[in-house]
């Protein structure tokens, strides 16, 4: 896809457009800033306040991006320990779903109570929710060599090693981007929804964590702030993955073809 | 060369062959190989039956002799691509046997499996791996085969010379036409310098003027580099121009129904396309075509 200026415009004129109505609504209603701060205030207490967020935004950024490494490490190593034996994957495979199915609140605490550091409880809580898609998909990718292919290796004589680096792992390198993608906004989430249920124990610092004080203290325009940064680091969150598949994979796929060839 | 003389003397054998009833092929098979001439395939009651019972193939007798270009023609589902497959051992007979060179001592030796490099497969499709560039792709049975990467650059660029896509070798197969996909796939069969070709309606999906100009220049290669070629299509008229022996499968079961032998001596120009012994053939063959389907229906 060749990215034109509409690709950029578009989007920017509907969220001017959004934060101008938002502006004006509040000025002309004349709400309270402790109910909804104007984007204005919002800007001075991100700005104001900078030091404050900032800091936590790395504690939240440093977990997030732990527990993808994690993910894709453990994922990984998962779907290839499935694709080994179809029988392997039907005896571990129900407990990844049920994994991905169990709400990571109602595990979180005890997750807390059992490891000691508490970085190291979050990047887990972050791991459970962030590592499905990546083992799913790199599974699926593992399996999806076209056919013909896997018979010229073996037509060749190819070793099984081989056949994993030169023909496996190319083939689920797509499949395995479009899982990361999903895991990288998990992972932030699962970072954050972590911290929410560590920050009641007074365990962290993460934005999630100010959020929650800004909140008892009817800080609203510092919470405001907050999640201003936690939707902007789930962006460039996505925006990397998407760069780093873009550069992997645009001399091949489809997925990252320019529109001339 | 040596392989010239056995080129010469299968020609002179054909010829002789040719006087008698085809009928009895199978029988004077036997007897070539006794006198000499090497077979390159040889099936003997080779069947395929599916987990699920159903019957792929009735028990095959076939050889194929080394520098033959041999097609099976038949409709879809008559088995020929699956025929093909066990002649790479990329599948096994259900029952009945699949010998590569059969007369060949070293073979013997070697037990069971035949070295991969005298066999390549060119599938329907042109099975190229979208990640790595024509050369890439065109080089992998040498990576495979552990060849020392100087050497191996030398004879992916012949290769690639061989079938004209020098000017395109670092580009990647979705850059590339389908006819120059298949080309490219072409040149990776050829690589390995294979003895047997096989080759599974390999044109099927390109358009008929681009089908025609790869057609003619399998043949260029078959004739230079004594190649023996077992060659699945549908198409009568890419079998009557290919082939030096044409053998007519039929579906359901599928089953070898009768042989052509193609005699028109190399070099086969269009004008051989549009001559009446060219039409007389493709008659031939579409009448043993139709039998079988009428076999079918009853």
């Amino acid at each position: 896809m060749k990215r034109l200026p509409i690709h950029y415009l578009a989007p920017a004129v509907v969220g001017l457009a959004f934060v101008v109505l938002w502006g004006v609504l509040v000025h002309v209603l004349d709400t309270p800033f402790y109910l909804v701060p104007s984007p204005l205030l919002v800007l001075r207490t991100l700005v104001h306040d900078a030091p404050l967020l900032l800091s936590a935004l790395l504690v939240t950024l440093q977990i997030a991006g732990l527990a993808l490494a994690l993910a894709v490490v453990l994922g990984v190593t998962l779907a290839f320990v499935f694709v080994q034996s179809r029988a392997i994957e039907m005896s571990l495979f129900p407990y990844a779903i049920l994994l991905q199915v169990t709400p990571i609140v109602a595990i979180a605490p005890l997750i807390i109570i059992w490891v000691h550091d508490p970085l190291a409880a979050l990047v887990i809580c972050a791991t459970i929710v962030a590592i499905f898609p990546i083992i799913s998909n790199t599974t699926l990718g593992l399996r999806s060599v076209d056919p013909d292919l896997a018979a010229l290796f073996r037509l060749y004589g190819a070793s099984r090693r081989d056949t994993l680096i030169r023909l496996r792992i190319p083939s689920a390198m797509p499949y395995f981007f479009a899982g990361m993608r999903v895991s990288g906004g998990l992972a932030l989430i699962g970072a954050v929804v972590a911290e929410f249920v560590a920050g009641t124990g007074g365990t962290a610092s993460g934005l999630a964590y100010q959020i929650l004080q800004a909140g008892l203290q009817l800080n609203t325009p510092r919470l405001f702030a907050a999640l201003l940064l936690i939707t902007l680091a789930g962006v460039a969150i996505y925006a990397l993955i998407s760069t780093l598949a873009r550069l992997s994979l645009r001399h091949w796929h489809e997925s990252e073809m320019t529109a001339e060839r | 060369m040596r392989s010239s003389d056995v080129a010469r003397l299968t020609r002179s054998a054909r010829r002789d062959l040719n006087a008698r009833d085809e009928a009895k092929s199978t029988l004077l098979n036997a007897t070539e190989s006794t006198i000499g001439i090497s077979i390159a395939v040889q099936l003997r009651g080779a069947t395929k039956t599916y987990p699920n019972g159903l019957r792929a193939l009735e028990p095959i007798d076939l050889s194929v002799r080394e520098s033959e270009f041999a097609t099976l023609l038949g409709p879809s589902g008559c088995g020929k691509s699956t025929l093909l497959r066990m002649v790479a051992q990329l599948s096994a007979p259900s029952a009945g046997s699949v010998t590569l060179w059969p007369d060949s001592a070293s073979h013997a030796v070697a037990g069971d499996r035949v070295p991969q490099q005298r066999l390549a497969f060119v599938f329907q499709t042109p099975t190229l791996m979208p990640w790595a560039t024509v050369e890439g792709n065109v080089g992998l049975p040498l990576s495979l085969a552990r060849v020392r990467a100087d050497e191996a650059a030398g004879r992916v660029a012949s290769a690639l010379q061989l079938v004209g896509l020098d000017a395109f070798r670092s580009l990647y197969p979705r850059q590339l036409s389908g006819g120059m996909q298949m080309r490219a796939s072409i040149a990776r069969a050829l690589v390995t310098e294979p003895a047997l070709l096989l080759m599974d309606e390999p044109f099927g999906a390109l358009d008929e003027i681009t089908r025609a100009r790869l057609d003619q220049e399998i043949r260029e290669l078959w004739a230079r580099r004594s190649l023996t070629v077992l060659f699945v299509t549908h198409s009568i008229y890419e079998a009557v121009f290919l082939s030096t022996r044409v053998l007519v499968m039929s579906a359901q079961p599928g089953r070898i129904l009768g042989e052509v032998r193609i005699d028109e001596p190399h070099p086969r120009t269009d004008a051989f396309r549009m001559s009446e012994r060219f039409a007389r053939l493709c008659q031939r063959l579409s009448e043993l075509l139709a039998r079988g389907s009428r076999a079918e229906l009853r």
